[in-house]
């Protein structure tokens, strides 16, 4: 497939004596979203977390954006363009949006000829502002410290940065966990903006209204291997069901 | 917020947990407390000095606040650079030590250039610049430790004044460095201004009046060369911290090590400029008591370090890292002078500023958790 923005071949990772990913292979394209599902331990975060530096996989090839890569840091990986969204967000809570949108790559003033550079916070503000507002992400002030935004609007934040850096990739662990029901839905809603926008997500969850509320496809593991690879529409829960908990397994079954 | 189902979807209901307006007036009060409690003490002596005294003394004369602001110096500069490390969450504790071991420094330098021909301005440089160069390399040492080889700040900054102490007690062959060049005084106590009251007086610029008897009694020095000098440090400060990229990542260092990391900050490289920042105040802090006693002293600073964490932690930085102002370090610094200078004045004994001190960085330290529970928040523990 040559739009594949991110392709894993038989990507194999244990620790010890466990094979916690046992030979997946998986692909997403430009504009998907794709689901990745499965129980507690199957395997889906420590698959995701080789594609974002934080684990280095044993055996197995991950081509992204048309080229073979190793990433040994997850720094590397978001150079890279690869964006993870994890559940602590890793956002500086005592910060304003814009700082957070910005941080380590802050826009400055120069004055005296370069001598003195100054934070161009009102650019920031500016930048973070037209982010959010392309989003549809509604934030009434941008520069009061985020510890006081609400779960939703922090993974908001994280998501809006991701985008103004052009982020090639995103992926998202559970992120509609620890929200309430509107804030639920807002982030759904979110990642469907995304998908409008050309920016593919992988979105890890065990939550099966999630999964159909926005991926294109879903991939669900079972201890330690993709056990199916199914279009959403035609697809149900309840077959999706058989196979998160291995009642069914389509790999076993083409062997 | 966190209940999943039991939500009701209320428009714009959903985000800042300081809404009510009750809410907002409480955290305006545990961010002004400060300048309200300066305030509110500066009034309380103006009335009560007066009182106790019969009417003979006043506590807001040009004499006094230009006494204060001379006493504050010290402290203030030692905790300017400590307002930065805070705010990264870490703690400097060797900066007393390491303002004697400035003082010690620039005092031989000084001496040792005049003595060898150098004329007065450039020796003075050149106690500045050796006061920098020592201080700046003890930083050097704190912060390649801490941020390198991850030793907790607090072990690393005592280890290193008791190191930092046996040093300046080393060179100054008997805790004092004498035999400065007599022209110094007038750099370390002269002013901006003089201000001659009543009959015969006037205003003078940067000239100390050459004046006796009465008209001394009744001359006032307004800005000490000291108290501009840590002026133009606070400036300076003021304008990094709040201004600067540097700033920037302080605050992102000590509200989120892990936000920081990942967001590519330089963080050992930028943990090291701070604790060569907080080492350099001190030193600019040591420089200036040697041009106010024409002597260098290895326990000058000893007993500063405690004085200047309770004027930071009293100006509202967080010892979690974090939060906190360059003016907010003023103010503690600010209060801490004019509580002691009052308490003087009222004749009451000395040791009870102690008391009272201690007593205002408690409170300090309760208005700013009380800020925490307004928000509905809950502090990590501190990461020394």
């Amino acid at each position: 497939m040559s739009d594949a923005i991110l392709q894993v071949r038989a990507l194999r990772k244990s620790f010890g004596g466990l094979t916690a990913v046992d030979g997946v292979s998986l692909e997403v394209r430009c504009g998907e979203v794709v689901g990745l599902l499965g129980d507690n331990g199957a395997g889906k975060s420590t698959l995701i977390k080789c594609v974002s530096g934080v684990y280095q996989p044993d055996d197995g090839e991950i081509v992204f954006d048309g080229a073979a890569v190793t990433f040994t840091t997850p720094m590397e990986a978001r150079r890279h363009g690869i964006e993870t969204i994890y559940q602590d967000l890793a956002l500086a809570n005592n910060l304003d949006v814009g700082a957070n949108i910005f941080l380590g790559r802050e826009v400055k003033r120069r004055w005296l000829g370069g001598l003195v550079h100054t934070l161009d916070d009102k650019g920031m503000e500016g930048q973070s502002r037209k982010t959010l507002d392309s989003l549809q992400i509604r934030i009434p002030s941008l520069t009061e410290p985020i510890e006081t935004l609400s779960g939703g609007q922090r993974q908001a934040v994280a998501i809006a940065r991701a985008v103004y850096w052009d982020a090639k990739l995103m992926i998202m662990d559970e992120p509609t966990n620890n929200l309430g029901v509107p804030e639920q839905h807002k982030v759904l809603e979110l990642i469907r903006t995304l998908r409008d926008r050309g920016v593919p997500v992988i979105l890890i969850t065990h939550i099966l209204p999630d999964a159909f509320a926005v991926t294109d496809r879903v991939i669900v593991m079972h201890r330690g291997r993709k056990v199916a690879e199914k279009v959403t529409a035609r697809t149900n829960p309840e077959e999706l069901v058989q196979y998160m908990v291995g009642a069914r397994d389509d790999a076993a079954a083409a062997a | 917020m966190t209940d999943r189902g039991s939500t009701v979807a209320r428009p714009g209901a959903h985000g800042a947990g300081a809404s009510s307006s009750v809410q907002r007036l409480a955290l305006l009060f545990s961010r002004m407390w400060a300048w309200l409690f300066l305030a509110l003490m500066v009034l309380f002596f103006v009335v009560a000095v007066p009182l106790s005294t019969g009417g003979s003394v006043d506590f807001l004369t040009i004499r006094n606040s230009q006494n204060i602001l001379v006493a504050i110096v010290p402290v203030l500069l030692l905790g300017l650079g400590q307002t930065f490390v805070l705010i990264a969450a870490g703690i400097d504790l060797s900066v007393g030590w390491v303002m004697s071991l400035a003082s010690v420094l620039s005092a031989l330098a000084l001496r040792d250039s005049f003595n060898s021909g150098a004329p007065l301005p450039i020796a003075v440089l050149a106690g500045l610049a050796a006061a920098l160069a020592g201080a700046g390399a003890i930083g050097l040492v704190n912060g390649s430790i801490i941020a390198k080889l991850k030793v907790p700040a607090f072990i690393v900054t005592l280890g290193t004044s008791f190191i930092v102490r046996g040093v300046a007690y080393l060179m100054s062959e008997n805790s004092t460095v004498i035999g400065l060049p007599a022209g110094v005084r007038a750099y370390g106590n002269d002013a901006l201004m003089y201000y001659i009251t009543g009959p015969g007086g006037g205003l003078y610029f940067l000239n100390r009046p050459e004046v006796g008897g009465e008209l001394l009694r009744r001359m006032e020095m307004i800005f000490p060369y000291p108290v501009l000098a840590a002026a133009f440090v606070v400036a300076l400060t003021m304008f990094l911290l709040h201004k600067t990229q540097f700033g920037r990542h302080t605050y992102a260092i000590g509200g989120s090590m892990d936000a920081a990391v990942r967001s590519g900050i330089p963080v050992d490289r930028h943990l090291i400029k701070v604790y060569i920042l907080s080492s350099a105040t001190a030193g600019v802090a040591g420089f200036l008591s040697t041009l106010r006693y024409t002597a260098g002293s290895a326990v000058i600073g000893d007993s500063l370090l405690m004085s200047s964490i309770a004027a930071v932690i009293i100006g509202g930085v967080s010892m979690f890292g974090g939060s906190g102002t360059v003016i907010g370090t003023v103010i503690g610094a600010l209060i801490i002078a004019v509580l002691t200078t009052g308490l003087v004045m009222l004749n009451v004994d000395a040791f009870w500023q102690f008391i009272v001190v201690g007593a205002v960085v408690i409170i300090a330290v309760l208005i700013d958790q009380s800020r925490d529970l307004i928000m509905g928040k809950q502090r990590k523990g501190a990461a020394l």
